[in-house]
């Protein structure tokens, strides 16, 4: 056993039922609004009386326990894999658990902004350790309570399955039982945790807690929320990035048109706010239309006739966290041909210097042989099928909001400045998400639809269209990168050189593989500033540097003669064994062993007849990962018939939850690397929706998907990004193989242009 | 605004709306079946799949004033107790991940299994190819489609 100190805030061990807001108020929730009806899913009768044991969980007096998960849930299965690490270190069978949403209550939870957050795939790795300490915590009070009643010492008390034993006396009693005393027992400073050895639901799949209700249409989503006397609000934004209103022209008719209740403008930032680093926001002054029904507002929203002005120039200091930096906004309507334009004049200078081993220049002078290729790819739109929406009750100085959001905490101060109101005077309930992606950590919408509520003195559901939803976007930027590598007349590689850059940010990882592994070794960076949005998406600047890099070593490997796995691992053994460098982001052997996995799993070297392979691996978000791909031509697309993945995240918390993770992130690369793709003209996105932006669909998805985890007891890390990265890589790489011809530029295949 | 009379999941209803109105929006907005989901609006990613007389149709594009006097289906209407062969498959195979689109997937899934008891891995895709996954668990779809349809 591991002893470990509850880290814990005081604070955040305070009864639930004490705090004015927080978990214990949810009035959405399906758990607590409809008991009834959760007695039939989940077949357990509810108890008559709870007792709050700590933030994460309550008991029952009959045994049951119902675990909150803290962070708002996208489809990663938060709400299923957190509090089964809860319940395992409660010692509480599986069947006995019911989940609730917790609602963002920084002292429950701690460590705002991101206390409460899912992105970064940091969300069972930030929480692994608090998570169990709740649960461990919680059974050494049930024992604490149980050695208090039986006059017996705390030691001789074991537990099982939500029973206290104590087997000299032959007593036992069920933790309801002892929930009531086990309440008022102060918090352990130091708890012992399990060994991974002694894990019995930590490990084990388990099926989706909410699985019933996804499949029965039950409400859960930011869209389906409900409010007495709640009015539907749209937004009209501006056509074009670069743009911003001037004038609503028609508001007196548009007010008067059926079911409509008003249309002003809105203006989300004050003018002297200084934004946060997520407020990131391209249309900050919008029309805002709000009326009785969706269909109407919808009607309502496309009869508003708007002047639209250019943006000027601008120059902010956004606050990063405590840290300020300089963001410059340029004017005028961007082009994707002139970005393009832009960084190939970039590339062909000197870049900004990140990383430099040895002498590479020297060594390029000497080389026998210098091998070049350049990579690009273009903005992508997250296209959450849920489109943003939020609901807002903003009252005097009180906000009840709820919707769909990664980061509560990243918000809240920017509403709270925005209303003038503290941030303890505004709720937020965290809705089921329908995708996140990364685009819901930027919530302007949220601030939107409380100015909304605000103005018209109503509650509101702010919803927009998909149109809306993809024209407005902060986007996956477009990126460029330029590998060059250096041979002598062996055929060794003496030098490596990667130059990379976009619009508006960088996208290089200067540290990391294959830094670390060759001599001589160049980074370089630039960026070229710009007025369209940008932020996280899936795994941010590895979904793009994963498939150059991992391309561009395909095709080293084939000029050296060497097997693109054997070529890696070489290049990993180095890294390990005598790494360059002071700093190098990654566990060479943990690298390697999924490529080893993946080798041995996919059959590497047999050869198939009629099917060609691609292989990549990377490293993003603390988890390795490695594919082997395998496609075929059919009638001159692509079909993939195979993809073997192997993964190396520590402890696998929900094996089947997390293997649909990876399926997912597998799909979602081969559909983005194939057909991902926003251009701009004039400022204007060129899609708006479906039938202009092609996501993959269910033909166009891999036959069979197989995924490996390497099995160790390290602590859990991320599954939501690391194994969509490397796929654009062994895609790229099977591609070659299949065709013949190198894909350097994302979308490999365009709007009606098949492969040939 | 004009009264429309409706047979949805069986129960007749009536709705005082707009004759353009999109069957979506009369489900969600009117009678509170909130499990059909807008996604799109153009019929272009099958969240808002329904079935009007047992036949998948997108309610997006369908007009409350086509659907009078027609048997329509929700997916809070295909099954009294959430136990449809489809439903069923889905929970077996732990399909969902962010499970925005499933409702509009069960739909076309369990439309496809009435008119066809086992189809082939073609019809299937077929049949579900306008159905978009931003998620993507299309292999999971399918092998709960098979599921279903061997329980069928």
């Amino acid at each position: 056993m591991t002893l470990v100190k509850t880290t814990f805030d005081r604070r955040s061990f305070l009864k639930a039922t004490a705090l004015s807001g927080g978990g214990m108020m949810l009035g959405f929730s399906w758990m607590s609004s409809c008991q009834p009806a959760l007695e039939q899913e989940t077949g357990l009768t509810m108890p008559d009386e709870w007792f709050d044991i700590n933030s994460y969980l309550k008991i029952g007096n009959n045994g049951v326990v119902s675990i909150f998960s803290p962070n708002p849930e996208f489809g990663q299965n938060v709400k299923t894999s957190m509090p089964m690490i809860v319940a395992d270190e409660l010692d509480i069978d599986w069947k006995n658990v019911v989940v609730e949403q917790a609602a963002y209550s920084p002292e429950q939870f701690p460590g705002a902004p991101f206390g409460q957050f899912t992105g970064g795939s940091r969300g069972i790795m930030s929480k692994w350790q608090p998570l169990r300490v709740a649960g461990a915590s919680a059974k050494h009070m049930l024992k604490q309570a149980a050695a208090q009643t039986w006059q017996v010492p705390v030691e001789e008390i074991t537990t099982e399955a939500g029973v206290l034993h104590h087997e000299i006396s032959g007593k036992s009693a069920g933790y309801g039982e002892m929930a009531s005393a086990a309440a008022q027992i102060s918090v352990p400073e130091e708890v012992e945790l399990k060994e991974p050895k002694d894990f019995k639901i930590i490990g084990h799949s388990k099926k989706n807690v909410e699985g019933k209700n996804i499949v029965t249409g039950k409400p859960m989503f930011g869209v389906d929320y409900q409010k007495e006397g709640m009015l539907i609000a749209m937004v009209v934004m501006p056509p074009a990035f670069g743009m911003t209103l001037k004038s609503i022209e028609n508001a007196e008719e548009v007010r008067s048109m059926p079911g409509i209740k008003d249309v002003f403008p809105i203006k989300t930032y004050q003018d002297d706010y200084k934004q946060g680093y997520f407020d990131t926001n391209a249309f900050p002054e919008l029309v805002a239309v709000v009326g009785n029904s969706t269909w109407e507002t919808m009607k309502a929203k496309k009869a508003i006739k708007a002047e639209w002005e250019p943006i000027k120039s601008s120059d902010n200091v956004i606050n990063r966290f405590g840290t300020d930096i300089n963001v410059h906004t340029p004017a005028g309507l961007e082009n994707t041909s002139d970005h393009n334009t832009q960084m190939r004049a970039l590339m062909a200078k000197p870049g900004k210097i990140a990383r430099r081993d040895g002498d590479p220049e020297g060594a390029f002078k000497k080389a026998a042989k210098i091998i070049e290729r350049s990579y690009s790819a273009p903005y992508l739109a997250h296209n959450c099928m849920e489109p943003m929406n939020f609901f807002a009750d903003v009252k005097g100085d009180k906000a009840h909001m709820a919707g769909p959001l990664q980061g509560p905490g990243l918000i809240e101060p920017t509403l709270a400045a925005r209303l003038d109101i503290p941030e303890e005077s505004i709720e937020i309930e965290m809705t089921r998400m329908g995708g996140g992606f990364g685009r819901r950590a930027y919530s302007h919408h949220m601030v939107e639809a409380a100015l909304i509520s605000q103005k018209v003195n109503a509650p509101v559901k702010l919803m927009y269209t998909r149109e809306d939803d993809m024209t407005n976007g902060i986007y996956r930027p477009t990126y460029t990168a330029t590998y060059r590598a250096a041979l002598d007349e062996n055929n060794n590689l003496l030098a490596f050189h990667v130059k990379a850059g976009g619009v508006p940010e960088s996208p290089l990882f200067a540290n990391r593989f294959p830094a670390g592994a060759i001599d001589n070794y160049l980074a370089e960076e630039f960026s070229i500033d710009s007025n369209i949005t940008i932020g996280a998406f899936r795994a941010p600047r590895s979904n793009f540097m994963a498939g150059a890099e991992q391309s561009f070593l395909d095709e080293l490997s084939e000029e050296m003669g060497k097997d693109p796995i054997e070529f890696r691992l070489e290049l990993l053994k180095r890294a390990g064994d005598d790494p360059v460098g002071q700093t190098n982001d990654y566990d060479a052997a943990r690298y390697a062993g999924v490529l080893e996995l993946v080798r041995k799993n996919s059959s590497w070297g047999q050869t198939t007849s009629d099917s060609h392979r691609g292989v990549a691996a990377y490293f993003c978000h603390n988890t390795y990962a490695a594919h082997v791909l395998d496609l075929k031509i059919v009638n001159g697309k692509p079909l993939v018939q195979k993809v073997t993945c192997a993964l190396d995240c520590g402890i696998v918390v929900n094996p089947d939850a997390a293997t649909n993770m990876a399926e997912g992130a597998i799909v979602d690369g081969i559909g983005n690397a194939l057909y991902g793709e926003l251009t701009f003209k004039d400022g204007v996105p060129q899609k708006n929706n479906f039938h202009q932006y092609r996501m993959i669909r269910m033909s166009e998805a891999p036959r069979d998907i197989e995924v490996h985890f390497v099995q160790n007891e390290i602590d859990p890390t991320g599954m939501g990004e690391p194994p969509f990265p490397p796929i654009f890589g062994a895609l790229a790489n099977a591609l070659y193989r299949a065709t013949g011809r190198r894909h350097y530029s994302q979308p490999f295949i365009g709007e009606g242009i098949s492969l040939g | 605004m004009a009264l429309f009379n409706l047979t949805i999941n069986g129960k007749k209803q009536q709705v005082d709306v707009g004759p353009s109105t999109p069957m979506l929006w009369v489900l969600r907005d009117h009678l509170n079946l909130v499990g059909t989901k807008y996604g799109c609006g153009i019929a272009a990613c099958g969240a808002c799949t329904i079935h009007l007389e047992g036949t998948a149709t997108r309610s997006c594009q369908l007009p409350v004033s086509a659907a009078e006097g027609k048997n329509i289906t929700s997916i809070e209407g295909l099954s009294e107790n959430g136990d449809h062969p489809v439903q069923q498959a889905w929970l077996e195979h732990d399909v969902p991940q962010c499970g925005y689109c499933q409702a509009g997937q069960i739909m076309s899934a369990s439309a496809l299994l009435e008119a066809n008891p086992n189809p082939s891995d073609a019809e299937i895709e077929n049949a579900m190819d306008g159905n978009i996954c931003r998620c993507g668990t299309y292999t999971r779809i399918k092998a709960a489609i098979k599921t279903a349809a061997q329980v069928k």
